[in-house]
């Protein structure tokens, strides 16, 4: 039987634009250029290569998010994956991590799945939380921030680097795993990659498609409220010297000046 | 008045500082109720108790070790259970974010993950947190259920406050799911013997511009001349110069010490999300165009293979 493989991905505000607040406080999504969430390219890869050792394999990426998310989607496409999910609904606008977690769980459960792959975290809320929240929502085990993954015979293993220490996990299928950018390099979309892409199906699924009801997500059904959002004071530079030779001997002045020597 | 449990992140007994630092926070909005799970968790009570903890929770069993995540979820809810806190506060680890998330959807409460700061409100705890690289500060708030928040190391200074720290066995009963996932094994990371990189009060990182795992002996000297942390770019990390366990960034370790100096980092936005809130910044780099130097408040253009040696020189010689 194929191996069915959900990998879930958010489009994001590019980071290295200007990132800001909409004036309910939530992230602005309308108004900045967005992309496929870098952290999400090495769930896709490894899924790719799961796809790859496993007999017969049907990759589906799901994302929840406004309409230009299908950029994201399509960018998953062009890597290689078999067909897409964009579940957009105007309620759910504002919609908090446990109210995503909900859809995608809803999403994920009407695909029909036997191995979720996401990010480690998206590159705008940074929570690191979903995949955790996904596992508990659909009753499966979470296998998550590996370094490295593999899946065989139904079980899936892989490496988990923490702090403390490493350890290697096993769970059977299926299951949620998440990746970390250790995984592996993601690869680039080819040109053939991106001209079938367009031909790819992606569905559109609403709330109605989940039986959700608008009061269940959104800005109104969260769970956490952000109260104020302000900029911090930009850092400004402070004194920059040109090394002739006695620049170690400015820099120790300076040091030594705040007393850190 | 009310208590706040708090779940205590330690290694066999011993109290990792960014634990006491929550017991700090919680006694801001009510008592702290400590939670400790697994080997030695008795042996954390006597630290517990001088920093505020009127009782501390314990459980031991297999299951914490030997399986992810969930068997400290089951201990958690029980916890709750047993102490109807008005709050709970959690390490943010990798560990600690999901165990957190996890119990919050368990217990129908909503989540606060990354808080730097954290204050009394009058409608619940008010939760301080650094987002978009550090660019905005948000204060938000959990509008269901229990807060359940994770809170970053260094959020709170470490304050002693004898309470009696009364030792307590939990019952855990564990859920289905929590033989789900095996840890088959553990390798623990070989200590380094400098200070812990989120907890150092100096940093010194390295980047790129360093050019080769070897080459990290000057930045580590320049480290130990100072009794500071290494810390490393992910171009460092991923050029296998430097463990992924010291990276600086988005992706690695959010550090705020006294002082960071960078040397052969160019400043990349990923990079600085997780060093901006630093008190003081330093930058060595050859590129006086470098977007490290537009935040450091004392920059050096030059070679770090110059100035990196120089500089612990001086240091050694000024401190004698
Ligand atoms: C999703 C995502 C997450 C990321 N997470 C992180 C993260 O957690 N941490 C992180 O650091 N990056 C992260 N990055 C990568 C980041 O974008 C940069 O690529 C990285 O920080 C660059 O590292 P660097 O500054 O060491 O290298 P470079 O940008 O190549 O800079 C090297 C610098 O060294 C200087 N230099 C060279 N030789 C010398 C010399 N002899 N003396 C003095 N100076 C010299 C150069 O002038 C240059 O400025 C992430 C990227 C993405 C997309
Ligand atoms: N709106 C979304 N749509 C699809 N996947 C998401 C969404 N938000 C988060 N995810 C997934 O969950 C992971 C962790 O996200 P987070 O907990 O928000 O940091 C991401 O890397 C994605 O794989």
């Amino acid at each position: 039987m194929s191996l069915r493989i959900v990998v879930t991905v958010k489009y994001v505000p590019d980071a290295t634009g200007d990132r800001h607040f909409a004036d309910d406080l939530t992230v602005d999504r309308e108004d900045v250029d967005g992309l496929l969430s870098e952290l999400d390219e090495y769930a896709v890869e490894q899924a790719l290569q799961i796809a790859e050792e496993a007999d017969d394999a049907e990759i589906t990426v799901l994302t929840v998010g406004p309409e230009d998310a299908k950029d994201a989607l399509r960018k998953a496409l062009s890597m290689g994956a078999d067909k897409g999910i964009h579940v957009e609904d105007d309620d759910l606008h504002g919609t908090d991590a446990i109210g995503t977690s909900l859809v995608l769980a809803k999403a994920i459960e009407k695909a029909g799945y036997d191995l979720v792959i996401t990010g480690m975290a998206s590159t705008d809320g940074s929570m690191g939380i979903l995949p955790a929240l996904l596992a508990e929502r659909l009753g499966v085990p979470q296998v998550t921030l590996l370094s490295e993954v593999s899946v065989e015979d139904g079980t899936v293993k892989g490496r988990r680097d923490g702090d403390a220490a490493s350890e290697q996990l096993q769970a059977s299928l299926p299951a949620v795993v998440s990746v970390t950018d250790l995984s592996g390099e993601a690869r680039y979309p080819s040109f053939k990659g991106i001209m079938a892409a367009k031909k790819k199906p992606v569905q559109s699924w609403d709330l109605s498609d989940l039986d959700l009801e608008a009061d269940e997500v959104g800005l109104e059904g969260a769970w956490t409220k952000v109260e104020s959002a302000a900029e911090r004071p930009a850092r400004t530079a402070g004194t920059i010297v040109n090394d002739e030779g006695e620049g170690a001997k400015q820099l120790a002045e300076f040091l030594a000046g705040q007393k850190f020597i | 008045m009310a208590n706040v449990l708090v779940y205590v992140d330690h290694v066999d007994g011993a109290v990792r500082k960014p634990t006491l630092e929550l017991l700090t926070l919680a006694r801001r909005i009510g008592e702290p109720v400590a939670l400790a799970l697994g080997s030695g968790a008795e042996s954390t009570a006597s630290a517990l108790a001088e920093h505020g903890a009127v009782k501390v929770l314990t459980a031991d069993a297999p299951e914490f070790a030997d399986y992810l995540v969930v068997p400290k979820v089951d201990a958690l809810q029980a916890a709750v259970e047993a102490v109807s806190p008005a709050a709970v506060l959690v390490p943010s680890s990798a560990d600690g974010k999901e165990v957190a998330a996890r119990l919050a959807l368990r217990i129908g409460s909503g989540i606060i993950t990354d808080a730097i700061d954290l204050e009394a409100g009058d409608e619940g705890p008010v939760a301080t947190q650094s987002v978009f690289a550090a660019s905005y500060t948000t204060k938000s708030r959990v509008t269901k259920g229990t807060p359940v928040i994770t809170v970053k190391p260094n959020s709170a200074a470490v304050e002693a406050a004898p309470a009696a720290g009364e030792v307590e066995a939990l019952t855990v009963s564990f859920s289905e799911q929590a033989t789900g996932t095996k840890v088959v094994s553990r390798t623990p990371r070989e200590s380094s013997g400098r200070p812990e990189l989120t907890e150092a009060a100096i940093v010194v990182s390295g980047g790129r511009g360093v050019n080769g795992a070897e080459n990290f002996a000057i930045i580590e000297a320049l480290a130990d001349s100072l009794g500071a942390a290494v810390g490393a770019s992910r171009a460092a990390v991923d050029a296998g110069w430097y463990p992924h366990s010291n990276q600086v960034g988005q992706t690695g370790k959010s550090v705020s010490p006294q002082l960071y100096i960078a040397n052969g980092i160019s400043g990349a936005i990923q990079h600085r999300a997780g060093m901006q809130t630093s008190k003081t910044i330093v930058a060595i780099n050859k590129d006086a165009e470098a977007p490290i130097f537009e935040l450091a408040d004392y920059g050096v253009v030059g070679d770090l293979f110059q100035v990196v040696p120089a500089l612990t020189e001086e240091i050694k010689a000024r401190k004698g």
